[in-house]
């Protein structure tokens, strides 16, 4: 069994990676949420580009053709005594362009 | 698990279920249990990927409506179950629910619910404040006025429950399409024929959705005019740290929520009285703002002051599909045959799908009639005599 890690935060091995994807988990919004990769502290900034390579790979498509899961914010963690130190901004309404499984 | 498809599907079925969130899933595995061949499972995205992945997990029985209290009851009593029934870990955790008010003229309230509650076999108990410091030790109970604790009461992940859901259903032979939208629906006379899709049409004489926030648009192709509203509403999840709280801490004053996960993050959400409404799915937008971010850590801080150094580590937002009476919309509808709905969970669809499905699975199949099921049609908004819960939080 390979010990070669995928992602860091969470401890995924690119072995446990693969045994998700054999089980039927093959896109990587659902790895992700069954393997936990790109959930950790870094959220994704150190694995989800490797993570969608290796399901490229699995799937024998080009990277292309494999979707990213959102990025949400924050960019880093950030403490909710700062964030509590801010005044609430207005409330968005629905915005004009939005890319990924969210958009309108 | 379910993998994309590599095909079309089937040409007929016995049912047709639009949306592969819990509620689908679920009834899916209920109506395979009774018997019935050919299901199929629609989902136009991933599995989860609507309000069920988006939701806080809370399973909860302190309500203010004996039929939400003893749905909720059937409902956890069910969650005690669910692991060892469909095989796979729902990392179902009873650290209860501690409901907290900071305004006295909700202590009443709170009373006569957890009376109502004890009259429905739930043991919740109203505690004065200094009572929560022994279920959350840190918490500033200095600014409450009085709160209710049901320690049965706790918190599942969505997602595993419905891989568990979806296994279940897998091994009962119904077969679910991932990326695989609806397109319409066809009806002979006032039944229904079946449905096309993106990847072909089916026939059926069953159409059941499950389709949350999209349940409304749905409804409407078969002539059938739900009252829901669509509702952004917002969650986070702080970075990992040891188990510190036991318990979910709600509150009936300000709309926020928060417990621990089995992860370690701190899982929580506030609701916002301006949050947009939206009546068409083009509309939805579920992108995340600083606003929840900076109204949720305000809320924390001053029920926990503990929490001031841990981190936010990712927020985002999902679609509640809210009705009248915040109360879910099951059964069927009269002079249309063959079309049932179980939507309208009001953000309270993943906590009481488990005993919905139950209700809906028997309701579809035979024609026992069932007093939740009665309360819970369609036509009670046409009587105008509804009943809210006054426990809608978040």
């Amino acid at each position: 069994m390979s010990k070669r890690i995928l992602c860091r935060c969470e401890d995924v091995t690119r072995d446990e990676f693969g045994k998700a994807f054999a089980e039927g988990f093959t896109e990587l919004e659902s790895l992700k949420r069954y393997t936990g990769v790109s959930t950790g502290f870094c959220q994704g900034k150190g694995c989800l580009v490797e993570a969608a390579l290796e399901l490229a790979a699995l799937r024998g498509v080009p990277p292309g053709e494999i979707r990213l899961t959102n990025i949400r914010p924050p960019i880093e963690p950030v403490s909710f005594a700062e964030l509590a130190g801010l005044e609430p901004p207005p409330l968005l309404g629905a915005l004009e362009d939005a890319d990924g499984e969210d958009a309108p | 698990m379910i993998p994309l498809p590599d095909g079309p599907v089937p040409a007929r079925a016995d049912a047709v279920i639009v949306g592969g969130g819990i509620n689908g899933l679920a009834v899916s595995v209920e109506l395979a249990r009774r018997g019935l061949k050919d299901i199929v499972v629609l989902e136009r995205a991933y599995l989860g990927s609507g309000s069920t992945g988006r939701c806080g997990g809370g399973i909860r029985q302190v309500w203010t409506t004996e039929e939400n209290i003893l749905l909720a009851r059937e409902s956890v009593a069910c969650y005690e179950r669910l692991a060892g029934e469909l095989g796979l870990h729902t990392y179902f955790r009873q650290g209860g629910y501690l409901m907290v008010t900071e305004d006295a003229a909700q202590l009443d309230t709170l009373r006569d619910a957890v009376a109502l509650q004890n009259r429905c076999g739930v043991r919740s108990e109203y505690l004065q404040p200094r009572d929560c410091l022994k279920l959350v030790p840190q918490l500033d109970v200095d600014r409450l006025a009085g709160a209710l604790f049901c320690p049965d009461d706790g918190t599942a992940y969505p997602f595993s429950v419905v891989w568990g859901y979806a296994r279940a259903a897998q091994r009962l032979g119904v077969r679910i399409f991932i990326r695989t939208a609806l397109r319409d629906v066809t009806l002979e006379g006032d039944r229904i024929a079946g449905v096309r899709t993106d990847r072909g049409d089916i026939a059926t004489p069953r159409l059941i959705n499950c389709a949350g926030p999209w349940a409304r648009t749905l409804a409407a192709k078969v002539g059938v005019a739900l009252p829901n509203r669509q509702e952004r509403h917002e969650i986070m999840v702080s970075e990992s740290c040891k188990p510190f709280l036991d318990p979910m801490v709600i509150s009936i004053s300000n709309g926020i929520y928060f417990s621990q996960s089995m992860r370690g993050e701190l899982l929580g959400g506030i609701g916002d009285p301006g949050e947009p409404h939206w009546n068409d799915p083009g509309q939805f937008d579920t992108r995340s703002q600083l606003r929840f971010a900076v109204r949720f850590a305000r809320a924390l801080i001053n029920y926990y002051p503990p929490a001031a150094n841990l981190r936010l580590m990712r927020q985002w937002a999902g679609m509640y599909d809210v009705t009248p009476d915040h109360r879910p919309i099951l059964g069927g509808v009269p002079g249309l045959d063959g079309y049932f709905h179980a939507c309208g969970f009001s953000g309270h669809g993943f906590m009481l799908a488990p005993v919905a499905a139950r209700k809906m699975a028997r309701h579809i199949l035979t024609d026992e009639s069932d007093p939740i099921i009665d309360s819970l049609s369609l036509d009670r908004f046409s009587s105008g005599d509804i009943e809210v819960d006054a426990f809608v939080v978040g």
